[in-house]
Parts: C-alpha cells; structure tokens; sequence
C-alpha cells in the first residue's frame, strides 16, 4: 500500500483512504477526499513538512500525517 | 449606543478569504476590540452605515474552515451560532469565501446554512478568480446553493454598496437544508430537539457532535447528551465523516455545474515564489535577512522621530516650569508626569516600525512559509512550526503572543511556547535597550555599513531567542504527555499587503501602547515622584544643614542645590527601598538608583526609562534640562567620581532585562491561558534566576 509520504515532489496521486480516523475527519474538511487528486509541491529543506497541492490550494503537513493517507496507483 | 433595535451580523468565513480586510471596509475606524464574554478570545466589532441611514452591529469570528473547532479561537464561532442566548448571538451571518478556492470554502457555508440563520454569501476576491478565468455562472449558483450572492473585490472595494444593501434587505430562510442529517442519527436527532427544544435538525445534530466543548450547555445536560449518544452507537467521528463526504459531494456536483475553470492548481507566481523562499539555502537565509532588516529599520528609521519627540517634551517642560508658580505642583506636574510622559512616547516611532513589519508579513502570506521553514527545527526543540508565530509576534509583545498559541493544539507544545515567548525580547524592552545602548555602545560602522548599536540589538534580540530555544529544550524532557499535536495548514497564497489593514495595525497597537503602557507608566511616575520627593528621619528633615556641614566652606549656590537634591532622594522613601535591594544586586553593578527602577519597572519594563527619567529630573539642578540620555552618562559614582554607567553596567543591565520576567501583565495572561498560578509562578522564578545569574556573569566579565 502506498502513502502520501512515498510521493516525491512534483509526483501527483489520487486518495483512496486513510489509516487514522480522526485526523481523516480533519483532512477531508480541508478538501482531502478519497477520489482526490494530489501533487506534492514543496518539501520543506529538512524533509518534512511537505505542502501538496489539493482542491486548488496549497495544504501544508508533516510527514507523519502524510504516512496516514493511502495513495492509489 | 445602538440605533433602534440595532441588527448584529455576524462575519464568517476560512482564514485567508479576505474577511478581516472586508471588516475593515464596512467599519473603516469605528470597530473597537473586546473579548467575548467568558473568555479571551479577541472580539471585534464595529458599526456599519447602511444607505438607507440606518446601521448595524458588526461582529468579526475567528476565521474557521468549518464548524467543528479545531482551535480554542474556532470554538467561539460554534459557541456564538448554536447558543440563541449568547449575547453575540448573531441576527444575520455573512459567509465570506474566497471566489478563487470555492470548494472548500463552500464546506463552512452550507453547514452555517443548515442551522437556519438568515445568511448572505459574499465571493470575495472575485478578481483573482476572474485573473485565473474562473467562470462563475453567479444566477444559478445562488438558486442551487438558495442564497443570496454579493461578489466583491476587497482590494478595490467594488462590490461594497451591493453588500450593504444586502445587509438591510430580509433574506428568506430556505425550508430545505443544503444537506439533511437526519438519517445519520434519527433518534438522537429526535430527542435532543425534543429536550432542547429545537426546530433545526442540523442544530440538535452539532448537539450530539459536540456537547462536550458547548460551554453553555450544564454538566447535567452534557450527560443527558452523552448517555444518548451511547444509548443509540452515535459515533461522532463516522457521522462528521459521512456529513462531510455528502455535503462536498454536493457542493462537487454545483460547482461542476457551474464554475468552469480552465486548468486546477496553484498559481504559478505562488509557486515560484515558494521555490525560492522555502529553498534549502535561500529559505534561510531570507528568513534571517528579513529578521535582519526588521532590527536594522528599528533603529534607523526612528531616530529623527524620537528625537524630536524628546526634544518637544524637554522644551515643553521648560516652558511649564517657566509658567507654573514655583512648588510642589509644578514639580509633580514636569519631573513626575512630563518626564514620566515623555519615557513612553518617545518609543511609538519604534513600535510602529516594529508592528508594520509584522502585519506585513503575516498580510503577505509569508509567515505561513516561515512556520513550514521552521517547523522541524522547532520539534526538535520541543516546539512546533505555529510557535514561530507566537515568538516572533512575541517581538512586539508577550500578550497577544501568548494568546496566539491557542492554534496551537497539542498541550505540549502549546504549555512550552507560553512559558519560553516571555524570553524573546519585545517591545517593551525596547526602550530599555535603546537608552543603555546609547550609553555604552559607540555610534559607529562595521563594513561601512551595519550599525554597531543595531548589532547590539540585535544580538541582544538572539539572546533572547537562544535562552526560549534552551529553555524549550529543557522542559521537552521534563514534560510527560501522551497527546500529540498535529500540523495541517493552509499556505495561502501571496498577496500584496493592503495598506489600510496594515496602517489600521499600527495605529490600534500604538494607541493601545500608549493608553496601556501610558496609564501604568503615569501612575507609577506620580508615585514615585512621591516616593522620592518625602522622606522620614532626620537626615531628610534637616537635608540642609546635613549638606552644608559636609560641603565645607567654599561652595557655589549650584554645587549646593545638585548635592541637595541628591541628598535628599538618597534619603527619601524611594532610596530607602533602593538601599534596601542594593546589597543584593551590588555584585551585577547596580546602585540603588537602579534598584528603584527594578522594583518599579517589575509591573512593566518600559517604566525603567519612565523611572530613571523621575529619579535623575528630581535629583538633578533646575537650570539644566537635558534629556535623559544625557543625564545618565553625567552621573558619577560619589565615592570613586567614575562614570555609574559603564560597559560592565550598561551591558549587565540590558542581559537582565533580556531575561527577567518584569511584566505583571504577562503574568496575568499566563494565569489566565494555563489556568492556574502554577505555570506563572514558575515561569517567574526561572526566568529571575536565569536573569540574575547572567547579569552576574555579565558584569564579572566586563569589569
């Protein structure tokens, strides 16, 4: 199964689900729906955080919470 | 205050939709902040003119991006909508989204929606979305989502007049919900409405979802809420998944309808920006430049303005001693609150600068990519990325610092950034730094063109950081938790810093600087003009006789009257307490004149200046006025006729006030934030150690 986390930068994906139900509530208010599709366009120097690029907007978070977003394909 | 029955309405919407800048459109200066009662969550509020001559109320909400809270600044939203009686309680709400990112601005609106209050939905920022050729169809749009859409473009103010319109009209209440949770949880739903006595559905639903966290809501009725919600398997975490999944699936199917975009994704001037400023090398170095910049203007920008606010005061005081009868009042009137006016206002040129750059970057979006830059450094301290913004907002001041972790969440985290923020140097320390880098750093140039004085200040800015970023450190270790924070964020996209948000920054925080710091400062002033002007026992009684007996034969009437008055402060009421405090803070190099102060400025640092301003005017002749700067580089040591303020002092001094935690207000806030004495009271006495030892060092090294 592959993360969100796996994604290099400038790779995109689709959301197919997620590992961890409560902070899934909070990342689908902000737009990460299953079905979704995602790019991720910054790491930060350190690799980690990463910012993706979601429902038109930049949405910025850790590597750890990006481990918890299940990525089909 | 209010015109006939006045309407209150609400401003809502995600951070970053550009409500804050449409607020200030619609109430330009007559908004006052507040707190919302019960708890210290900013209220603003402010009066709007509708055309038709009549006005209403209106309220600012934390920006939230839906209606379950994931700050304490969020929970006020839900608190005001869901409680009818909350004195906020809104008469009509306007959703503020922005035009350029409809789908998720959307969430927060049909949930507003769905709990029945009259709504209007304002696409702000409609000109970015027309810059990116979004096709809105606005008609159909309002008959699918059954509200009443204004367009407006809070950077030309297009769209205004149609608002306020809207605002005076009626809006109909649409019978149906956007989204209908009542198959979600049928039974619940039922009963509470019923217990509640609830007409909305979705109301009696955020019931169930968040009981708990309803402040208004008694512990009787929060079991009643809980014991249902087990009785029927409500899981809230399933039924806020499934709400959100339908109401954006819906949302999905209107905005395919009709919004045609032509490509998805960010802007691209967005995008290159970030390339550069969150880059591994260019990200820090910018970041630390513009911490550079920020110093730099600080003390170059403000040196005119400051001098000529010291130099009006001195020559208002002179004029006042000229017009004024000779006595007590006068004296109380030029030395006491003159002097003491003048030790605050002098320092405004410097805040405002200090408030520009930081409304700036917030403004322009960039203090979000600071927080990304920073957020793994700061773990592996103990922090989080969302400190950066309380520690640098901690530069201008502790209090609103200290109130800006409550976005953090995670307890952790949120309990070592309020205990470390009180380290960075704000402006109140300012002043302090100002007047003793004057003393003892030489005006000059390294490389032609940094300024020796603004290094200083600078280093002294990076102590501060360096004893938060230790302390964090420490208390990593010492802190047990098993909650963890977590980290999703919006990076907003860069936009030009409107000008009137910014210069409406600086004027409140100057004007609440000048009014708080103001009112404290003149009350401490009058005081300790007291203090230091009445005295007890005989040595102050018969001063005269003492003097002459010890100035000998052969004086000038001048000699007399400065050995006189030093005599007399020695002995007063505020030398005795300075005497008192002077064997315990000889070995840092500080004379009891300086004790005063630091017993003084304890309730606020910026009074060391107002302080040693009363101390030196009252000790000095009459015939001379010279600015307090000056006075403190003439001041002799009796016993040795060396200069009190030396490198070794001067230095000691600035790495004391760097650290010790001399402001009662912070005190307040951080009883008020931790709930308890506790973490205030420790925070106290470490932050004293610290200071103390330091200056100790400090001044062993120096001399």
């Amino acid at each position: 199964m592959k993360t969100l986390s796996e994604l290099k930068i400038n790779q995109k994906g689709i959301i197919s689900g997620f590992t961890d139900d409560t902070l899934a509530v909070k990342l689908m208010e902000m737009g990460c729906l299953p079905g979704t599709e995602v790019s991720v366009e910054l790491i930060a120097p350190l690799g980690d955080p990463i910012a993706i690029s979601v429902a038109g907007y930049q949405l910025s978070l850790r590597k750890e919470e990006a481990l918890s977003i299940k990525i089909e394909g | 205050m209010a015109e006939k029955q006045g309407m209150r309405v609400a401003l809502i919407g995600n951070p970053n939709s550009g409500k804050t800048t449409l607020f200030n459109l619609l109430t330009g200066l007559k908004q006052k902040t507040g707190n919302f009662p019960g708890v210290t969550v900013d209220k603003k509020s402010g009066t709007c003119k509708l055309s038709a001559g009549t006005s209403v109320e209106i309220v600012d909400l934390p920006g939230t991006y839906s209606i379950y809270p994931k700050t304490l600044d969020e929970q006020i939203v839900q608190e005001v909508l869901l409680n009818k009686s909350h004195p906020q309680h809104p008469d009509k709400v306007i959703v503020v989204a922005d035009a350029s990112n409809l789908k998720r601005n959307l969430l927060l609106f049909t949930q507003i929606r769905d709990l029945g209050i009259p709504i209007i939905l304002v696409l702000n920022m409609i000109d970015i979305a027309d810059k990116r050729n979004l096709k809105i169809d606005l008609r159909a749009l309002g008959i699918d989502l059954g509200v009443k859409i204004v367009t407006t473009n809070s950077h030309s103010g297009e769209g205004l007049d149609a608002l306020k319109e809207a605002i005076g009209q009626t809006q109909a209440k649409s019978k149906r919900p956007f989204y209908e949770v009542e198959p979600l949880a049928t039974e619940v739903i039922s009963r509470i409405s019923k217990k509640f006595d609830l007409e909305n559905n979705y109301a009696a639903f955020q019931f169930a979802q968040q009981s708990d966290h309803l402040k208004f809501l008694s512990e009787e009725e929060k079991t009643a809420i809980s014991d249902l919600r087990n009785k029927y398997g409500f899981d809230h975490n399933h039924t806020q998944s499934e709400e959100t999944l339908g109401r954006y699936k819906h949302i999905s199917d209107i905005i395919n309808r009709n919004v045609t975009s032509p490509v998805t994704g960010v802007a691209s001037l967005t995008q290159k920006i970030d390339r550069i400023v969150t880059h591994k090398v260019f990200g820090y170095l910018i970041f630390f430049a513009l911490l550079m910049l920020i110093f730099q203007s600080i003390f170059a920008w403000s040196e005119w303005p400051m001098d000529l606010i010291e130099n009006s005061f001195a020559s208002v005081t002179e004029w006042l001693k000229g017009v004024l009868p000779e006595g007590v009042v006068n004296d109380l009137i030029t030395d006491g609150i003159v002097s003491g006016l003048a030790g605050v206002l002098v320092f405004i040129p410097q805040i405002a600068i200090l408030f520009t750059f930081i409304s700036l970057l917030e403004e322009s979006g960039y203090m979000s990519r600071a927080v990304f830059l920073m957020d793994k450094l700061m773990r592996a301290v103990g922090l989080n990325g969302k400190s950066v913004v309380p520690l640098i907002s901690g530069m201008a001041c502790a209090i609103p610092a200290i109130m800006a972790t409550r976005s953090i969440d995670g307890w952790k985290d949120r309990l070592i950034t309020i205990f470390v923020t009180p380290f960075m140097s704000c402006s109140a320390r300012l002043p302090v730094y100002t007047i003793l880098i004057g003393l003892v750093v030489p005006e000059e140039y390294v490389f032609g063109f940094f300024n020796l004085q603004g290094l200083v200040l600078m280093g002294l800015y990076l102590l501060g950081f360096l004893a938060a970023i230790l302390s964090a450190l420490a208390m990593k270790f010492i802190l047990k938790t098993k909650q963890r924070g977590y980290f999703v964020m919006e990076l907003p996209g860069y936009k030009l810093p409107q000008w009137k948000n910014v210069l409406l920054t600086i004027y409140e925080k100057s004007k609440t600087f000048t009014f708080e710091a103001g009112k404290v400062i003149i009350a401490i002033s009058i005081i300790l003009w007291v203090l230091a002007s009445y005295g007890m026992g005989d040595e102050f009684n018969n001063a005269e006789e003492h003097v002459k007996a010890s100035l000998g034969q052969n004086y000038s009437e001048r000699e007399y009257e400065i050995a006189l008055n030093s005599y007399k402060l020695e002995h007063s009421f505020a030398g005795a307490f300075g005497k008192t405090i002077e064997p315990v803070i000889k070995p840092l190099g500080y004379d009891w004149k300086i004790g005063i102060a630091l017993i003084t400025s304890f309730a606020a640092r910026e009074v060391f200046v107002g302080t040693m301003s009363t101390i030196y005017s009252i000790g000095a002749s009459d015939e001379e006025e010279a600015t307090i700067r000056e006075r403190l580089r003439q001041e002799r040591n009796p016993e040795t006729g060396q200069p009190v303020y030396t490198q070794a002092v001067g230095f000691s001094l600035m790495v004391f006030y760097a650290f010790a935690m001399q402001c009662m207000s912070t005190l307040a806030i951080v009883y008020r934030e931790t709930k308890g004495w506790k973490w205030p009271m420790i925070q106290m006495a470490y932050m004293t150690a610290v200071a103390y030892i330091s200056a100790l060092i400090t001044f062993q090294i120096f001399s």
